[in-house]
């Protein structure tokens, strides 16, 4: 078996794998009708053809062509290469593919990709601000130890956001209540509400 | 999941004519579980019933847009309170009027399901989402007639712990799963439809239909008709009402049991009551003879224990359901100890 490789001139795995797959991505921006138009009379073809979207992800614009079928989750890691956003049941039922929508929490595997346009959409990769500096959230997962195998984290951290935003983080019990559509299988659920406890004092001074 | 054509209505009467257009392809179809045409808003259940292959659309219209109308307000008015169709769960949840005057609105709301969903999800695709019976949303059983008209039901011998005693058919014994649907039908809510022959309103309680014979028929919703909003008239002793919701875990699950009661107390003794019981209930379910029975008593023992009864007298367990009976006759009685007691 071969012993892996270290990528080249500090290109990660991850940085590799996001850059394939937006490659992959432009060769498909065919020619393709508007969401917006009136629905054409029903046809299977013209429902497979590629529709342009244009989703705001993390402040900026961005083109895709997209089958009407892909999700915001879909869209996002395997067109856009953005796949901190994680990709749990798929069904709504696990919370990992939370991302804030309009700065509401938002499950992205339920959302059409086409049903987010001309809406703010914030993922794990656009929390930090510009200069790397974590979100008070992300830097209070990582002091109170809030994650095992670390899947189920972006989906925590970007709830674990919006539920003190929404100012449903008033007591532990508050907190569990109303981070209940994440689930941890590690389960690092104390860790977690101390982090949000933690988190909730910075966010409230910042 | 099926390809299908995706349309955005702006308003009102696009989104009507859009689904028109393709209601009139399939005369015959009523508003099923097979219906070609589909309106979306949160998708929380029709994308994920979509992805099972479960509901086909060939047709989606985005209606959220029709948030920026009245179906996107909530109003506290001389008709009582206004519920536009396209609020998020989670702003009825929290919205300080309905927390106030209709306690068990805010709380069906508030113990449904997870955040998340609850931004996403609309109240009125909310009472519209189909239940969570396994032998429904796993399509490679044959045996459903709610998804597969004239098929059977493999639930009646299956496994069917979490199926309903009331309301049931030998032709579907599926859970209604919502919460909000129980606070609507107790407190008297009716729903304003809009639809290709203009606007109708009717009781919350004739919207939806037992199973009856026809299981994959849920509601009297008619093909491109649309709900715009509920209203739930002035009811000042409402404020006496809880929701109270019996589940396998302490959150985001469905209801095992749940009982939606408010009181209307004369000192000690209850002058008129309002009951609907959920998580046992193949539709939204109002308790009329249980009402009766406690109307004009004091909550003794005895009278909790007749009320339970005859809120139960019609159930139908089957096998794996039959706690439900039980449990839903504590339920109940623990709601209207709990509702009587509140300090207002």
């Amino acid at each position: 078996m071969n012993t892996p490789s270290k990528p080249a001139s500090g290109t990660s795995r991850r940085t590799f794998l996001a850059s394939t797959m937006v490659s992959t991505m432009t060769l498909t921006l065919l020619d393709r009708q508007r969401a917006d138009a009136a629905a054409p009379p029903l046809s299977k073809d013209t429902a497979r053809d590629p529709l342009r979207v244009t989703l705001n992800i993390n402040g900026r614009d961005q083109q895709l062509a997209l089958d009407v079928r892909t999700s915001l989750l879909d869209a996002l890691r395997e067109h856009m290469g953005l796949t901190g956003t994680k990709k749990g049941c798929d069904h709504g039922q696990c919370g990992a593919c939370t991302v804030l929508v309009d700065g509401r929490r938002t499950l992205s595997c339920l959302t059409l990709a086409v049903m987010a346009e001309g809406r703010a959409v914030t993922t794990i990769e656009g929390l930090a601000s510009a200069d790397g500096t974590l979100h008070p959230m992300q830097q209070a997962f990582i002091d109170h130890d809030a994650f095992q195998c670390g899947y189920c984290t972006p989906g925590q951290i970007l709830s674990a956001v919006a539920c003190v935003n929404e100012g449903h983080a008033g007591s532990d019990a508050e907190i569990r209540e109303y981070m209940s559509g994440n689930l941890c299988r590690c389960a690092a659920y104390p860790n977690i509400v101390d982090a949000v406890n933690d988190a909730k004092t910075k966010m409230q001074r910042a | 999941m099926r390809p299908f054509h995706y349309a955005r209505a702006e308003t009102l009467q696009n989104a009507i004519a859009a689904q028109q257009a393709q209601a009139s392809i399939e005369a015959g179809h009523e508003a099923s579980v097979a219906a070609r045409a589909q309106f979306v808003a949160g998708g929380t259940n029709l994308i994920d019933l979509m992805r099972l292959d479960v509901m086909r659309p060939e047709a989606v219209t985005d209606i959220n847009a029709l948030e920026r109308s009245p179906s996107g307000r909530i109003e506290l008015g001389e008709r009582g309170l206004w519920l536009g169709a396209l609020v998020r769960m989670s702003a009825a949840a929290d919205h300080p009027d309905v927390k106030r005057h209709y306690p068990m609105i805010a709380q069906s709301l508030m113990l449904a399901a997870s955040p998340q969903i609850r931004n996403m999800a609309s109240l009125g695709g909310n009472v519209l989402q189909r239940t969570r019976c396994s032998y429904f949303r796993d399509a490679s059983y044959t045996e459903c007639n709610k998804r597969n008209p004239g098929s059977g039901c493999a639930a009646l011998e299956g496994v069917n712990r979490l199926h309903a005693i009331l309301g049931v058919s030998d032709k579907c014994i599926a859970t209604y799963p919502g919460d909000f649907a129980h606070a609507l039908i107790a407190l008297d809510a009716v729903v304003d439809i809009a639809g290709p022959s203009g606007s109708r309103t009717i009781p919350f309680a004739k919207l939806h239909k037992a199973p009856a014979e026809s299981p994959h028929i849920e509601t009297n919703l008619q093909p491109a008709e649309i709900i715009t909003a509920f209203v739930v008239p002035p009811t000042p002793f409402a404020r006496r009402s809880l929701y109270l919701k019996i589940r396998d875990r302490e959150s985001y699950e469905f209801a095992l049991a749940s009982a939606a009661v408010a009181l209307d107390m004369d000192g000690d003794t209850v002058r008129e009551a309002r009951i609907a019981l959920g998580g046992v209930s193949a539709l939204p379910w109002r308790a009329r003879a249980a009402e009766e029975a406690i109307k004009g008593a004091t909550l003794s023992d005895d009278v909790l224990q007749a009320v339970a009864d005859s809120a139960y007298a019609q159930a139908k367990p089957r096998g794996e359901n039959a706690f439900k009976v039980e449990l839903g006759r504590r339920t109940l009685i623990r709601a209207l100890r709990q509702a009587a007691a509140l300090e207002i």
